[in-house]
């Protein structure tokens, strides 16, 4: 009965399941971040001893979104006399305020400058991804977060130097000078920034000429900290500023992070004097995958190590050593795996891989996969991904059965650009991996832990992932061995290059 | 006209597993204002059972406040010293009104209670980096030492104890990870109202603190003698009471540990961790 | 790597590649598609999909032939379609489609296959001893070929998690194999019941062992034992399917079961398969969702997508 009114009540027409289409296509729509969260100005100043000043020369330069190429806001262009008022401003600020507090006002500065880039932390991404072009799911979720925890952490040690380095007499430097990259803007400018203040320095910060809009909203925390004027400093321009900047004669500590060529330039400028130095340059980071890997996670962990940020990363896994055994079977599933990676706008939430930072980059890029072709390189790029029609836009790709000795075995390209090569024992992998002038970082792959072991010990590089890459943590020491510099950021290592021991 | 606004005084109750419950045992004893004859409030007497509550509440949390990361438990206890700013008014009229303290020395006693949840969220993720170490063993050996968490602990402070104490002694020990009963005698126990507001609204899971009112007498016994307790935190400088509770602790070999020498110091962190020692081969 | 061997059809030994697996690097993959954000048209076409990729599930000791005439009749037509119709034409809506399965005990599998004939909705029943698969495998053959008689075109097996875990594979895989005999032309899938396996070297090692013994879908869980369906899980099983089918050539399905309720998850999902197996695996014929209360939530965020209101529970039947 019950059976005989339900089939009753069943026979109503409706549309079955083979009536639809099999399969679908899944595009994802685009699901913007709306940029109204941030409120550019028509163009900005100088952040010297607490104020926005007009620059000396009254020039100003633009800055451009590198995903539309138009012009975002203009910016003033310091010369070597605004530098020296820059500089002059953290020299009083050093003297009269900021060496006069103890560590743990200093601290308190810090942490409600963490405090305060956490809860402003969407208008920071969306600025981030606006000036550099990288995907607003990275500024989001790593940039932005990474500079809060950056600040925190830091914040805590200016009251714990003594336990850092216990039975030694230690002090601040005095007056810092940093010039900063366009790959990490904000993170970088965390970077140098929050442990230089809580070793007691204060500092002049040149962020790089065509990403300096998250370094000037940061002004606008530091007010809001109410950190006393003169104690940060912002310069912004181009080569020029910088280099006036670290042989300005009162700096007493230069920090540098950029590329090789311009570091060997402040070696040579800084070398008659008695100015502290830290340097983290360029890369060629190795990336080895073993035949015992769990190979999913490991091609997950390449994609990560080159493409993440446009592959604009120092320490980006641009040399990608496979084992014999498992070559074919890696590449063909990396091919699949860069085949779904997302390229396009970056303020789309499902964007992987944003614009190009500059058209300079963007042009060398080019010409080095052109000479990557010429040298006889096996080239890979999907097919299906298409480019948007204006903006820097550069497709995933890599070039297999690449010999140490090609061009692009050895020079840093910082794009999404990878090689690949082939090893047979473990030694020929270290051999491999260690023939570079470069020495930053490598990436090893196998579920083998003494493995590991032995392959990170003979690695000659400042870091070491294993079975995962491109790992950034406040707490955790980077910098570089060899061409790649020297001195390292974070962590209890990362205090000692803006401390003197007495 | 003026208006006659009669005050709603605070209950103050017990703090177990993130709730505010009277002791079961339904005793109370009176407060009253300091130097005066004149009711403040009544507090509860914690029993021995209330107490084991409050254990197997610290005992629940224990594994989901270790795994937290360093940064994660260093951000909770900096969020401490926000709501503590928030309730500075509180505490200070607390500490007038039961402990005879003038604003100004009231201000500034909340001050260092303040610095003390500000001191230990800096050191969350940073007392391994300063007591960690890679062990240059020979042989083909990677070995390495890091601290952990020594479980639960039991605090007992004294009628005495000023309020900076009190927030850096709770703050040392869970920031490496531990939970924590702690036992607020007498007239400190007036103190528990804002403290516990403070850890109930600083995301600080459940049962991490556990906060107590009552007699040093009544449960010192069960802070030494409760097997699930690790660790006893002695802030009471009172030797027999020290020694008997090394004693009570003997069977599960107890952690004792005495009165912290200064309020902010990596050595109070260190009182509460054990160390382990990791090898591992390095070899192809 | 690692590899059993098992001996297989006429006496053959068949070797069993196992890659291993890298958890935390599975998890951070698996979180990578909880950041997906879809959209608009992209998220009408998820929802439509996922109704029509739902194994309707009931498995309770209490279900009665009135609960389950319920069911089906809630999986023909997820929204009273009479009631339906004069919305969908003013909001420009596709009918709401009938979902995949219904998914029952082998008791109630006449009751429903008696109402569902030529619907085009498969009748999926349990069986091999659901939930603990504690029994005989003569019990468990008789079990499968009851449900087939009764009408089940799928048959959802659970393999013996006990004879797994002290290494008895050969058993495991002699076990699939004979189900998979006894259900004829029926569909087979083989539920792993991964929230008892312990790691996900060990749910790489089952989803291998149940693709070799000819499962036609993977499955995580019985609903009965937590976890149930995770991301990381499910990712680890779909990257078995694209080895196998690298390998093979041959096409196995995917069914995640347990835990998903809400259509932010099945979306999720969604995502994972067509970044992990490419949008040929986007049909119920190669992925469901075990599930009952993600079809209501489903509805609600299709009546939501049509008229940007934010429906309440009220809105759907609860069937």
């Amino acid at each position: 009965m019950l059976v005989k009114r339900a089939k009753a009540a069943l026979n109503i027409e409706t549309p079955t399941p083979s009536a639809r289409p099999v399969t679908l296509s899944f595009e994802y729509a685009p699901s913007l971040e709306s940029a109204d969260i941030v409120k550019l100005k028509p163009r900005y100043g100088l952040y010297i001893d607490g104020k926005m000043v007009e620059p000396s020369s009254g020039r100003y330069f633009p800055t451009v979104n590198p995903a539309t190429e138009a012009v975002l806001t203009e910016i003033a262009e310091a010369t070597e006399k605004d530098v020296d008022r820059a500089v002059q401003a953290a020299r009083k600020a050093y003297e009269k305020v900021w060496s006069k507090l103890s560590g743990r006002e200093r601290g308190r500065y810090l942490f409600r400058i963490a405090r305060i880039i956490q809860e402003r932390a969407r208008e920071f991404a969306v600025l981030e991804t606006l000036d550099n072009g990288k995907p607003i799911r990275e500024s989001r979720d790593i940039d932005i977060p990474l500079v809060a925890a950056h600040f925190f952490y830091h914040a805590g040690w200016a009251d714990k130097l003594q336990d850092a380095f216990p039975g030694r007499e230690i002090s601040s430097l005095g007056v810092v000078g940093q010039v900063i990259p366009w790959n990490f803007p904000l993170l970088m400018a965390a970077w140098k920034i929050a442990p230089a203040l809580a070793c007691g320095n204060t500092v002049v910060l040149k962020p790089a000429e065509t990403t300096p809009l998250t370094a000037l909203l940061l002004t606008e925390v530091f007010e809001e900290a109410g950190l006393p004027p003169g104690v940060v400093n912002i310069v912004t321009g181009a080569g020029a500023t910088g280099a006036a900047l670290v042989s300005h004669p009162d700096v007493d500590k230069v920090a540098f992070t950029g590329s090789t060529e311009v570091g060997k330039e402040i070696l040579e400028a800084t070398a008659k004097t008695n100015k502290k130095l830290t340097l983290e340059l360029g890369g060629k980071s190795a990336h080895i995958v073993f035949e015992d890997a769990a190979l999913d996670q490991a091609v997950e962990g390449v994609v990560n190590g080159i493409y993440f940020n446009q592959g604009h990363v120092c320490c980006a896994g641009s040399r990608l050593l496979l084992e014999e055994s498992i070559a074919e079977t890696f590449i063909e599933k990396l091919k699949k795996r860069i085949d779904k990676i997302r390229v396009g706008n970056p303020l789309d939430k499902n964007t992987d891989i944003g614009a190009i930072n500059s058209k300079r980059e963007f042009e060398k890029i080019q010409r080095l996969v052109a000479l990557g072709k010429e040298e006889g390189g096996e080239f890979y790029e999907p097919a299906g991904t298409v480019l948007p029609a204006k903006g820097y836009f550069h497709k995933p790709c890599f070039f297999a059965n690449v010999s140490s000795s090609f061009t692009l075995s050895r020079i840093e390209i910082f794009g999404p650009v990878l090689t690949i090569s082939t090893f047979r024992t473990p030694q020929e992998a270290i051999m491999k991996a260690n023939d570079t002038s470069y020495g930053l970082a490598a990436g090893i792959w196998s579920e083998k832990g003494s493995k590991i072991q032995k392959v990170a010990s003979a690695l000659k590089a400042g870091v070491i992932w294993a079975n995962t890459y491109n790992k950034f943590d406040p707490s955790a020491p980077f910098g570089g061995y060899f061409e790649s510099g020297f001195g390292r950021e974070g962590g209890r290592h990362g205090l000692l290059p803006y401390l003197e021991e007495k | 006209m003026a208006s006659h606004h009669l005050k709603v005084p605070k209950t103050i109750k017990l703090f177990i597993g993130g709730e505010f419950p009277r002791t079961e045992s339904g005793r109370s004893f009176p407060v009253v204002r300091h130097g005066t004859d004149a009711h403040f409030a009544h507090l509860c007497r914690a029993s021995r059972k209330d107490f084991r509550n409050a254990v197997a509440a610290a005992k629940a949390a224990l594994a989901s406040w270790e795994r937290r990361t360093a940064y994660n438990r260093a951000q909770i206890l900096y969020r401490m010293a926000e709501m503590c700013e928030g309730k500075r008014d509180e505490f200070a009229e607390v500490l007038c009104y039961t402990q005879g303290l003038s604003n100004d020395a009231a201000q500034k006693a909340v001050d260092a209670a303040i610095d003390a949840f500000v001191y230990y969220a800096g050191y969350a993720d940073k007392y391994q980096q300063v007591i960690g170490n890679l062990n240059p063993v020979s042989g083909p050996h990677l070995c390495f030492t890091a601290a952990e968490p020594v479980g639960v602990v039991a605090a007992l402070f004294d009628e005495n104890s000023t309020l900076d104490e009190i927030t850096a002694g709770l703050s040392a020990i869970i920031c490496s990870g531990n939970t924590v009963v702690a036992l607020l005698p007498g007239v400190t126990g007036t103190l528990l109202a804002p403290l516990a507001e403070v850890f109930a609204t600083s995301d600080l899971p459940k049962g991490v603190v556990n906060l107590l009112t009552g007699d040093v007498s009544e449960l010192a016994p069960q802070f030494g003698s409760h097997m699930e307790v690790q660790a006893v935190s002695v802030q009471t400088k009172n030797e027999a009471l020290l020694a008997e509770l090394k004693i009570a602790g003997a069977e599960n070999l107890k952690r004792v540990a005495p009165p912290m020498q200064t309020n902010l110091g990596l050595n109070n962190i260190l009182q509460f961790v054990e160390y382990k020692t990791v090898w591992h081969p390095v070899g192809y | 790597m690692r590899s059993i061997t098992v001996r297989g059809p006429e006496g053959r030994l068949l070797p069993i590649l196992v890659p291993p697996v890298d958890e935390v690097g599975a998890q951070e993959r698996a979180d990578f598609f909880t950041k997906r954000s879809i959209k608009k048209e992209s998220k009408l076409q998820a929802l439509y999909l996922a109704i029509r990729m739902c194994d309707l599930t009931t498995l309770e000791g209490a279900d009665t032939p009135g609960k389950v005439l319920q069911l089906c009749a809630k999986a023909k037509s997820p929204v009273p379609p009479g009631l339906f119709a004069a919305f969908a034409e003013k909001k420009k809506l596709e009918p709401i489609p009938s979902v995949a399965a219904v998914c029952v005990y082998p008791s109630m599998v006449k009751v429903a296959a008696d109402v569902l004939r030529g619907t085009g909705i498969h009748i999926a029943s349990v069986a091999t001893a659901f939930p603990s698969g504690q029994a005989p495998l003569s019990t468990k053959l008789d079990d499968t070929r009851f449900a087939v008689e009764q009408g089940a075109d799928e048959i959802d097996m659970v393999i013996n998690r006990g004879a797994f875990l002290s290494g008895r594979y050969q058993e495991v895989f002699d076990e699939i194999r004979a189900v998979k005999e006894a259900c004829g032309p029926a569909h087979l899938k083989v539920i792993l019941e991964t929230g008892e396996l312990g790691s996900l070297d060990k749910i790489r090692l089952a989803a291998e062992i149940a693709m070799e013994a000819g499962a036609d879908f993977i499955k995580t869980s019985t609903g009965k034992i937590q976890p149930a369906a995770t991301l990381p899980v499910t990712l680890v099983m779909l990257q078995s399917i694209a080895d196998f089918y690298r390998r093979t050539g041959k096409k196995i399905g995917m069914k995640p079961a347990g835990g998903i309720r809400t259509a932010k998850q099945a979306i999720q999902y969604l995502c994972m398969v067509n970044e992990t197996l490419g949008p040929e695996w986007l049909t119920p014929d190669l992925f469901r969702f075990g599930a009952s209360a993600l079809l209501n939530d489903l509805l609600k965020q299709i009546f939501k997508e049509a008229t940007g209101r934010y429906y309440y529970e009220k809105a759907f039947s609860l069937d």
